[in-house]
């Protein structure tokens, strides 16, 4: 049976998302984009510019068949998220949003209280949402709570690249919702998406990771064997942690005993 | 008449709708959304809904984010 995963309606086989912010231009975001295997790809909604209406829309460079997962970057408010994602439905015509909203521009960690709240109102409204969360358990059961369709903790900061800095409360949240967790914002490395994975994620979303490396198209192939490599890990069952050694090698038979 | 579009203020010829303003500014409807006084405009409405002196306008894209 093939190891895939659900959102809402929706089946999905890859279990990296990917962003589409930061990168160079738009034709190393597309190679990248299609490097990474993903399915879903996040966007965000902005004002239009109106001295450039006739410039490339991003649109025309994300791969054909992709899932548009709209989010709600930047908003401080409950409010000012909830009009952004009726906005991103409006663009997008799918009822996805990445639920984002703020609390502190130096950290861009969420205002968890203003997320509940939000999720209420959008849930309300026939959104399958997606909020990005801090790492506590608690917050993300009132997430659960509130219907939201998927639960995503912070690894690090967004940007910042400092890996899963709590991976014990990731562990504990993962335990604590029925509703499937992904890992959003803080991956640096493949590694660091191999052990969100491994600690049980059902699957991860980066942006900076890919975007900003040297070679975007190379970390995004990187990243998605990273994620794979992680699930199957995760599936397999590693071994226990012990302290001392355990021979690998038979201790009989040995010549001159 | 005058409208805040895009949170600057601007001059627009009166009674204009929504299909006329994105034409007016070399809009291709199906890239944008459209925000009026904070509730969104459909696009099955852009051709009634018309636009009033002082009246508060977004039109919105999609850019690249994470």
């Amino acid at each position: 049976m093939a190891d895939t995963w659900k959102l809402g309606a929706r089946t999905f086989t890859s279990r990296l998302l990917v962003g589409t912010g930061k990168y160079p231009d738009f034709p190393t975001m597309q190679r990248a984009l299609a490097a990474s295997g993903a399915e879903v790809v996040t966007v965000a909604v902005r004002r239009l510019d109106l001295s450039k209406t006739g410039e490339a829309s991003l649109l025309e460079w994300i791969p054909k068949g992709m899932t548009l997962l709209p989010n709600t970057a930047a908003c401080f408010s409950a409010d000012e998220a909830v009009r952004t994602a009726r906005l991103g439905r409006e663009l997008g015509m799918g009822d996805l949003v990445k639920l984002e909203v703020i609390g502190d521009r130096r950290t861009l960690f969420p205002d968890v209280e203003g997320l509940v709240q939000a999720a209420k109102v959008l849930v309300k409204e026939g959104f399958v949402v997606m909020p990005y969360s801090n790492d506590d358990p608690v917050t993300a059961r009132k997430l659960e709570e509130a219907g939201c369709a998927a639960v995503m903790p912070l690894g690090a900061p967004i940007g910042s690249g400092l890996g899963l800095r709590n991976p014990y409360n990731l562990r504990i949240l993962m335990e604590s919702v029925k509703v499937p967790v992904l890992v959003d914002a803080g991956v640096g490395t493949a590694s660091d998406a191999a052990v969100a994975m491994e600690l049980g994620a059902v699957a991860v979303l980066m942006n900076t990771a890919i975007a900003e490396a040297k070679d975007p198209v190379l970390m995004a192939e990187a990243m998605r064997a990273g994620v794979e490599a992680g699930r199957k890990a995760f599936l397999a069952g590693r071994i226990p942690m012990r302290l001392h050694a355990a021979a690998s090698s038979p201790l009989t038979g040995l010549i001159g005993s | 008449m005058q409208v805040r579009l895009n949170g600057e203020l601007r001059e627009l010829p009166d009674g204009l709708t929504v299909t006329a303003l994105l034409a007016h500014l070399g809009v291709k409807a199906q890239r944008v959304a459209v925000e009026l006084n904070d509730a969104v405009v459909t696009k099955d409405r852009y051709e009634a809904q018309k636009i009033g002196p002082g009246d508060s306008i977004e039109i919105v894209a999609f850019v690249g984010g994470g």
